[in-house]
This record gives structure tokens, C-alpha cells and sequence, in this order.
């Protein structure tokens, strides 16, 4: 097996994920689709990290899990925010911000 | 590092077969699962297997880490907040951009093919491999923090600072503002007795009658007057139409104890059984 089967997973993973943010109305399985592209770059440079030799891609992979867990924090927040005023995680309901 | 570069073995080969079918399955699911529960657990599988593809991958530590941050936090984090706002919030599948739908599949096959076509294309030099078997190898945690607290040792500062940034964030982003002064047990009292002319008990409220053959909370007490007392049972049982009437009625109470002592069933009665 050739380790390029690894960046094609990678590169699979991250398309899924980014029909989800296209697709899904629920802000919720958005945001998963959001989690789904992260995993896949980290699956990426792991995967570039052991091509390479070089243990820079496992740090890039771990700054981007540590990036990632502080932005979930903060867009979760945002999402409870606006379902406790608008009743609704829809992100088509969020038009409503503007005016 | 091996010189002689990376040779996958014959397991690994086995594991990625049986494992990246199923991740992309998994992540399929993420797309076609009605309810984000389904969805929450299907990402769930998709990062436990990205975890043992990590060890696979000569990323022991990633893979630990993968597990405790997202399986065990994040996606965590993801059910909390599913179980705040409903979980029955599924999809509205009305469209409000008018084929949306399809210009979405498009765009998603069109990065496919696109990212496929850049990986199939790129000239990907013979593998190196961090020498995960050997004594020697770079592939074990303190290698890994050797360069993470020596290389970039600024940029971890700079995520403990993003973290802590989170946190407080997040706390103030879901902060209520008080919007009525906060009831304490005083001014509750207070409230109580200032609305006593209107006609509010202050004592806590009589108990259901006990009887000889029934002392459920559906039948009323009966007063130190002999008639019911209606405070006696529960609102809702009242607001129902299902409280019970009390076994005899006030002329129980009225009549002499010589005459009807021996089947009245009054609560002067059972009290002196």
C-alpha cells in the first residue's frame, strides 16, 4: 500500500465535510462538518509528517486539535446564544440578524 | 529515521482497508442522517478510527490526544449543546435559495475531484517514515515535545492565551443578564403578607382527608365545620374535575356519636380507632 492512500482518505474526509457546511440547514451538524474538514487536514499532516521524517506535521496537527477545541467552545456558545433568542439552530433563521 | 524509507506493513495495509471504508461511511452519515444526534455519533466513529489511524500512523501521542480532546470533549461539548436546544431539532428540508441542494452536491464533488486530481497528480517523494520501531526513532512523545517546547514554544504560549481567551468567552457569550431583582426568601414573604387583604392564606395548606376506606389525595378534608374543605386537594386533581367527594357528607359530623358511631366513618371516628 502506498501511504498516498492516507492524503486520498484525507482528501475524501474533507470534501464530505465540506458538503455538510453546503448542505445542512441545522447549525449544529454545520459546525460537525466544520469538526469533520479539521480532522481531515490533521489526518493530512500526520500522514505528510511520517512521508517527511519530520515531526513538524504532528506539531501542526496538535495546534490545529488545540485551535480547534477553543473554537467549538466559542461557536457552540454563539449557537446557544442564538437559539435561546430566535427558538431555532436553523442557520437559515439567522438572515434575521441583519436590520 | 530509516534510511532505507518506509515499508507499510502488511497489517497496517489490512487496518486502512477495513478502517477508511467505514470512516467514509461514517462521514457519509454526517450528510444524510436526519436527526443530529445520529449525526453527533456518527462523527464520533469518524474520530475514534482518525485516532487509530494516528497510531497507525507512528503518531502515538496525536492519536491519545484525538481521543481525550475530540471523542472526549468536544463531541461531548456537541451532545451538551444538542441536549440544550432539543434533540428532536431536526432538518427543515424546505429550501430558501432554490437549488441549493444541488448546487451544494456540485460544489462538494467538484473539491473532490479537484483535491483528488492535486494528490493523484503530485509527485510525493519515497516515504521516509519516523523510524516508529526503532529504539532511536523520532516517533514517541518526547521527540514530539522536544520540538513543541523548543521550537515552538511561542506559539504554545500563544494557545494557552487562545484557550484561556475561549473560556472566558464563552462564559460571557452565554451569560443571562438579570432582567427582575432576585426573589429571596424575604421578599417572598413580604409579597405574602402584603397580598393577605386579598385573600391569601399564609399557612401552608390543609392535607387530604384520611378515612377509613380512602386516604388518597383526591378526597378532600373535611373542616372543623363538617364541610370540605377544596384547598385541601391538589389544584390540578381540582382543575381536572378528579377529586373525589369525602365518604359521608357533613351530616357525619353533625350527628351525635350514639347514633352513628358504629359505621360513621368521620375522621373523629378513625382517629379514635
Amino acid at each position: 500500500m502506498d501511504i498516498t492512500n492516507y492524503v486520498v482518505l484525507a482528501a475524501v474526509l474533507f470534501a464530505i465535510g465540506a458538503t455538510t457546511v453546503l448542505l445542512r440547514r441545522n447549525a449544529i451538524v454545520v459546525f460537525m462538518g466544520v469538526e469533520l474538514m479539521l480532522n481531515a487536514t490533521n489526518l493530512a499532516f500526520v500522514t505528510f509528517a511520517r512521508m517527511h521524517g519530520d515531526l513538524t506535521g504532528q506539531v501542526l496537527a496538535f495546534f490545529v486539535m488545540v485551535v480547534a477545541a477553543a473554537e467549538v467552545v466559542v461557536g457552540l456558545a454563539i449557537i446557544v446564544t442564538i437559539f435561546r433568542t430566535r427558538r431555532s439552530a436553523s442557520v437559515d433563521d439567522v438572515n434575521l440578524l441583519r436590520g | 529515521m530509516t534510511p532505507a524509507g518506509l515499508e507499510i506493513s502488511g497489517g497496517e495495509t489490512v487496518l486502512f482497508w477495513v478502517i477508511a471504508p467505514l470512516m467514509v461511511l461514517a462521514a457519509l452519515g454526517l450528510l444524510f442522517v436526519k436527526r443530529a444526534v445520529h449525526a453527533a455519533m456518527c462523527l464520533v466513529f469518524v474520530m475514534v478510527s482518525m485516532a487509530i489511524l494516528y497510531i497507525a500512523q507512528e503518531a502515538p501521542f496525536l492519536g491519545v490526544v484525538q481521543v481525550v480532546v475530540y471523542t472526549g470533549a468536544v463531541m461531548m461539548l456537541f451532545l451538551f449543546v444538542l441536549m440544550l436546544v432539543g434533540v428532536d431539532a431536526s432538518d427543515s428540508l424546505t429550501e430558501t435559495i432554490r437549488g441549493q441542494r444541488w448546487i451544494g452536491v456540485l460544489i462538494g464533488i467538484g473539491l473532490a475531484v479537484i483535491l483528488g486530481g492535486v494528490v493523484a497528480n503530485a509527485t510525493f517523494p519515497p516515504a521516509a517514515g519516523l523510524g516508529g520501531g526503532d529504539p532511536g526513532g523520532v516517533a514517541n512523545p518526547q521527540a514530539l515535545a522536544r520540538v513543541l517546547f523548543g521550537d515552538y514554544v511561542l506559539a504554545m504560549e500563544a494557545v494557552g492565551v487562545l484557550l484561556v481567551t475561549a473560556a472566558v468567552g464563552a462564559l460571557v457569550l452565554t451569560h443571562r443578564r438579570r432582567l427582575t431583582p432576585k426573589q429571596t426568601q424575604e421578599s417572598v414573604a413580604d409579597r405574602r403578607i402584603k397580598a393577605l387583604p386579598d385573600g391569601v392564606v399564609l399557612t401552608p395548606l390543609p392535607p387530604p382527608g384520611v378515612y377509613a376506606r380512602s386516604n388518597a389525595m383526591d378526597t378532600p378534608a373535611l373542616g372543623p365545620d363538617g364541610e370540605q374543605v377544596p384547598q385541601s386537594v391538589s389544584r390540578v386533581l381540582r382543575i381536572r374535575g378528579q377529586e373525589r367527594p369525602a365518604p359521608e357528607g357533613p351530616a357525619v359530623v353533625v350527628s351525635t356519636s350514639s347514633t352513628r358511631g358504629a359505621t360513621s366513618s368521620t375522621p373523629e371516628s378513625e382517629r379514635d380507632a
